[in-house]
């Protein structure tokens, strides 16, 4: 009920609009129950041969309810459709808003794309809680409403077996739905996880096992584990035909129950003859109301736990916030690190300890060691998407915790291997980096990173599209147009972290040579595990779990060292 | 995809018994419905005619015995509908894995295998829809009108032609409709598919966004984009619903017109009140089949898209048949004798003539640029593919005469893109071998240059990799694949780019151990990089598909121009590097 009430504040809808839907979702129903009801009304008041002429309000209430039930049902579920990506599209701000802050420190292990698909599609689960599961019990609880106030008009004591009938139906067979769903729905969601990691590994190495003669023992691990899904698919198939039979029942038997109180009352002169069908009827048709509720209780808890994922993560503390009264950011470019360190969580090892740079305006370092000795953490806390846990660092004498962190990277720009190209043009994507950028601007900024002949061989040139749905681009060309993008950023300071990773050498070097000869005057720290491109810079620093354990010098000295900030 | 795509048809035809079961359930449920419309009628009738409970206690509770009778049938209806796609997608996930290991063992990319395996998986809620509501409705939507017409007839023709005249209407409205609304859906797929994926797209690129100083101006878009999703969609689903509101008119405009000619004819005594109920209460029954199968339609579009997605790689051309001729174990020489090959479905050679040896006590160096065919000569050599034009013979015999299990026995294989398995470091190393001690599994990690890193793992050797695992670096992953290939006891070695993704210490590592595993081995080498080819015994250069020289350089370097080639350099360029320079004091920030 928390989780519920926590995403119904993140999704809003609109109180008028959930309002229209379900009264149209009333409406659409009471036109049926009373199409039918009216229409068992006429034939059996027609069966006492009455005048002709004095059946005919009730032929008119026939053909209108006829009519408003198709008219009812259309607007029903257009309203119903709107209103669900109205709710997408709240939610996906809602919780876009409170997700941004936290990445990509908090959410360090939703780099990787299928947890983010995950993720987003959480997201798009969430809107089937809202048009399955608001409006239609409140439908439910409208039309069933009336049907049972409208029955008791005429005979309280079938009021009161529809309403029986109707809980059954609406509240019970759901209830039994919603724990069958529990059960299995965990199950299985554990079943398939497995079994899709076993699949894609499967796919992804299917020559090598071959090769290794490994693949009958994966086929086996395969089997065994689609044999244990498909055996709760069938167990799960079971429990949902028994709900659906459950909810028939209810109805079938409400309905002889509703018959023979009536005819029971007809006999005692209690009840008008005429009525005994009309209330049957009623009563059959009311049953519409509650209709949907069961498959909906079957898949509330697959809905609830995505929503329990998303607000977990909504609920981190992300990793870096703005001062309450922020710095203004001096002139200059200057990085220093002063005793920095680092830890991950509560972590007693130090991913980076007492680590002293400086880093003068203009000029170029080299950060290399193995992997895990803590490179892409420098990279993070010098775009201040961390802040270390011991020392400071400082950009023109300000400490970056000081500063906003729109202002930090105003002035340090990463570009990292897993730069992403978005699903758009190849303009757009470059103009992320300045929105109010020019054409020769961005021509500028590709041609520096050496990519502009390419661009403008292409039939479609900066229209042309790239990302994931966009038109074969290799990784050399990839990773230029994200050092397009970082060019036109116009940050004095650039980080590269990796910029070569994926590529083949010949590729690599060509691409480090173009990108430190086009930095020009701007700073800039290699992040790298490679040897390409360490010739061009001006020191090698050599990090190992944390330390830097080596520093030389490699082409030239710093030309000029400017004075120490203040 | 069409709904009645023959290859989906063949996969249900598994499950035939399963689906006539449900097809049988379908229409006792509605000889039911039939039967309870019927002691409804009679009931009514009955305490119309001033009889009191005690005479229709009869038909109430056989009422109350058909309501149980409907929901035990149209609980097993969708049990064993259910429990029939279950098994189906099961055999289709079968049938794919079998395929793709057994047939066709080509890899699927990264991120493709990840959402085929999701389509396997997950496409079941879509196709359990088509499989156990559309394709049993199509059979109920055509039989069960027919029957409660029939039924109606024999109760009461003239209400049976007014329903009858009623029904062909409905095929006509929504052939129009349906035409319509295809023409006008098609037109705006893209534009939808595009801004369906735009939250997608920033949510993978929000690291990028913030570096940028673009993440929160995102929230506007999203919900821009959000906005124009909707507005779009439901100018589609304005003209898609209409097909079902033209059902829902028919079905009610039906039970009104049936109703008021009912009424008048009682009057006139034209009919009893009995028949008049019981034909009203069929009436909207006509209809119901129809409405659903129409529903059911559009729920199973997308489980009909995960379904071409597996159909299409399980019917991805696959290897021809290998012989059955077991393989020699001391073969000598492996010979590509003027190969060539294509790509089915697409248009160029990718190779075009190759022609050089390997042999055992050897390391051949394969070198050109990308694109110019080494690794599908590596496929050549392992028996994943076969050459259209030329041969592949081991000591002069053919190898497609072989069988390609025994001879992959004999291949040890490291390729571009290593994969790890799901299990630890060790059994990933063991891999393809049988019965090795722990010390040959970290003597082949030393080799490779792995047993460094992997003694940092939190377990060690029984740290736990792979997918779902512990994430390992591109270059640790290599390393680990390098070692699972040369402690196997093969006598062919191909190592795809052995050295790419790795720092220079463990390239040198890596480079030494390629240099002995050539003893008693014939080793291949696909590579970029300097040092390995200055290792090798035999240069073979490709471009485009063609051998352009084959160099020896065991004593005296012997150059064979292979085809009429001419330019590059028979040997590798030079090293890059540079010069050491003096340590200097860290540039740490003056005082």
């Amino acid at each position: 009920m928390k989780t519920l009430l926590a995403l119904l504040r993140a999704a809003r809808p609109s109180r008028a609009r959930v309002a229209a839907s379900v009264a149209l979702g009333a409406t659409s129903v009471l036109s049926g129950v009373g199409l039918i009801a009216f229409a068992g009304y006429l034939i059996s008041r027609a069966a006492e041969r009455p005048p002709v002429l004095s059946l005919g309000v009730i032929i008119v209430a026939v053909r209108c309810f006829g009519l408003a039930r198709p008219v009812s049902r259309y607007f029903e579920r257009l309203t119903s459709h709107d209103l669900a990506f109205r709710v997408l599209a709240g939610l996906r701000v809602s919780f876009f808003a409170r997700l941004e802050p936290l990445v990509p420190a908090r959410l360090e292990g939703y780099r990787r794309g299928d947890l983010l698909t995950r993720m987003v599609g959480d997201v798009d689960a969430l809107q089937n809680l809202f048009l399955r599961g608001l409006t239609p019990p409140l439908v439910a609880l409208l039309a069933g409403g009336v049907s049972v106030a409208v029955c008791a008009a005429y005979l309280p004591l079938a009021a009161l077996v529809l309403a029986g009938g109707l809980l059954a139906g609406g509240v019970v067979v759901p209830t039994v739905a919603a724990y069958a769903g529990r059960r299995s729905g965990a199950r299985q969601a554990s079943a398939r996880a497995e079994l899709t990691v076993e699949l894609v590994e499967l796919l992804r190495g299917a020559p090598e096992l071959v090769v290794l003669g490994a693949d009958r023992a994966a086929l086996e691990r395969v089997a065994a584990l689609d044999a244990e899904l498909t055996r709760l698919a069938r167990a799960e198939a079971l429990a949902t035909g028994l709900v659906e039979g459950l909810a028939v029942a209810v109805a079938g038997l409400t309905v002889a129950g509703v018959l023979a109180v009536c005819i029971a009352a007809t006999a005692a002169g209690a009840l008008d003859r005429v009525l005994v069908a009309t209330l049957a009827l009623l009563a059959m048709a009311s049953f519409e109301a509650v209709a949907p509720l069961p498959s909906a209780a079957l898949r509330l808890q697959t809905t609830l736990d995505s929503g329990r994922r998303l607000l977990a993560l909504a609920d981190r503390e992300p990793a870096v916030t703005d001062p309450a009264a922020a710095a203004a950011l001096p002139a200059g470019s200057q990085l220093t690190l002063d005793g920095v360190g680092f830890a991950y969580g509560d972590d007693e090892n130090w991913e980076l300890s007492g680590l002293d740079l400086y880093l003068a305006p203009g000029q170029r370092v080299a950060l290399v060691g193995p992997s895990g000795a803590g490179k892409s953490t420098i990279a993070a806390l010098l775009v201040r998407f961390l802040d270390p846990d011991a020392g400071r660092l400082t950009l023109a004498g300000r400490d970056l915790r000081a500063l906003r962190q729109r202002d930090v990277r105003s002035r340090v720009t990463l570009d990292s291997q897993d730069a992403y190209l978005f699903s758009t043009t190849i303009r757009e994507n470059v103009r992320l980096a300045r929105p109010g950028a020019s054409d020769d601007e961005i021509e500028r900024a590709l041609a520096q990173a050496r990519v502009w002949e390419w661009v403008r061989s292409l039939p479609e040139g900066l229209d042309t599209f790239v990302g994931e749905e966009g038109a074969a681009v290799s990784g050399g060309e990839r990773r230029r147009i994200a050092l397009a993008r970082t060019f036109l950023a116009g940050a004095p300071v650039i980080v590269l972290d990796e910029p070569t990773g994926h590529l083949d050498p010949e590729t690599a070097e060509a691409l480090i040579g173009d990108a430190l000869s086009a930095a020009d005057t701007r700073s800039v720290v290699l992040i790298t595990h490679r040897p390409e491109g360490l010739d061009l810079v001006d020191h090698v620093l050599t990090l190992r779990r944390g330390r830097i354990v080596d520093m030389r010098a490699v082409r030239r000295p710093p030309a000029v060292r400017l004075p120490a900030p203040v | 995809m069409r709904t009645l795509d023959p290859r989906l048809l063949r996969i249900a035809r598994g499950a035939r018994s399963a689906l006539a079961a449900d097809v049988a359930l379908g229409l006792l449920a509605a000889v039911a419905l039939l039967a309870q419309a019927t002691l409804f009628a009679y009931a009514v009738a009955q305490a119309f005619a001033g009889r009191g409970l005690g005479a229709v206690a009869g038909a109430l509770v056989a009422l109350a015995a058909l309501a149980v009778a409907r929901g035990l049938l149209a609980g097993a209806f969708e049990a064993t509908g259910r429990r029939a796609a279950a098994r189906i997608m099961s055999s289709l996930r079968l049938e794919l894995v079998r395929r793709r290991t057994h047939d066709a063992p080509t890899a699927v990319d990264g991120a493709e295998s990840g959402e085929v395996a999701t389509a396997a998986v997950q496409g079941v809620d879509a196709l359990e829809t088509y499989f156990a509501r559309y394709l049993p409705q199509l059979v109920l939507a055509v039989l069960v009108p027919l029957a409660v017409l029939g039924w109606t007839v024999a109760i009461d023709p003239v209400s049976a032609l007014i329903m009858a005249l009623t029904l062909p209407l409905i095929p006509v409205f929504m052939w129009l409709i349906g035409r319509y609304t295809e023409r006008r859906t098609r037109a705006r797929w893209n534009a939808l598919a595009r801004l369906s994926n735009h939250f997608l797209d920033v949510m993978r690129g929000l690291t990028t966004l913030r570096s940028f100083n673009r993440g929160e101006a995102q929230t506007e878009r999203i919900a821009a984009v959000g906005e124009e999703y909707r507005r779009t969609t439901m100018q589609t689903l304005r003209v898609a619903f209409v097909s079902g509101a033209v059902l829902d008119l028919a079905a009610t405009l039906a039970t009104a017109l049936v109703a008021v000619t009912l009424g008048l004819r009682l009057v006139d005594g034209g009919v009893t009140l009995r028949a008049a109920l019981t034909v009203l209460l069929l009436t909207p029954e006509l209809y119901v089949p129809l409405r659903a199968l129409a529903l059911q339609f559009h729920a199973s579009a997308d489980g009909l898209a995960a379904a071409e997605r597996i159909l299409d790689l399980i019917e991805a051309p696959g290897a021809p048949p290998a012989g059955e001729a077991a393989t020699p174990l001391a073969w000598q020489t492996l010979r590509l004798d003027d190969v060539g090959l294509a790509n089915p479905g697409r248009p160029g050679q990718v190779l075009d003539g190759v022609d050089f040896e390997l042999r055992r006590g050897e390391i051949c160096a394969l070198v050109g640029r990308s694109g110019a065919g080494k690794t599908t000569v590596a496929a050549l050599l392992l028996g994943l593919r076969r050459p259209d034009t030329g041969h592949v013979t081991v000591d002069g015999v053919d190898l497609a005469g072989f069988d390609a299990a025994t001879w992959r026995r004999q291949v040890s294989w490291v390729p571009q893109r290593p994969t790890l398995f799901h299990g630890s470091v060790a059994y990933n190393i063991a891999l393809g071998s049988d019965g090795l001690s722990a010390a040959q599994i970290e003597q082949a990690a030393r080799l490779a240059g792995a047993d460094g890193f992997v003694r940092e793992l939190p377990h060690g050797y029984d740290t736990t990799i792979g997918e779902g695992g512990r994430s390992l670096s591109a270059g640790e992953t290599r390393r680990i694949a390098l070692a699972r290939a040369l402690v196997r006891d093969a006598p062919l070695l191909i190592l795809d780019e052995p050295t790419a993704d790795l720092d220079a210490e463990s390239a040198e590592v890596v480079t030494a151990a390629i240099g002995e595993a050539r003893e008693g081995r014939a080793v291949l080498v696909i590579e970029h990089r300097p040092a390995l080819a200055r290792l090798a015994d035999r240069v073979v250069r490709l471009r485009d598909g063609k051998t352009v020289t084959e160099t020896v350089r065991a004593d005296a370097a012997e150059t064979r121009p292979t085809v009429g080639a001419s330019g590059e350099p028979p040997v590798p360029a030079a090293a890059v590097g540079h010069a050491s320079a003096p340590v200097i004091a860290p540039g740490a920030a003056p005082a």
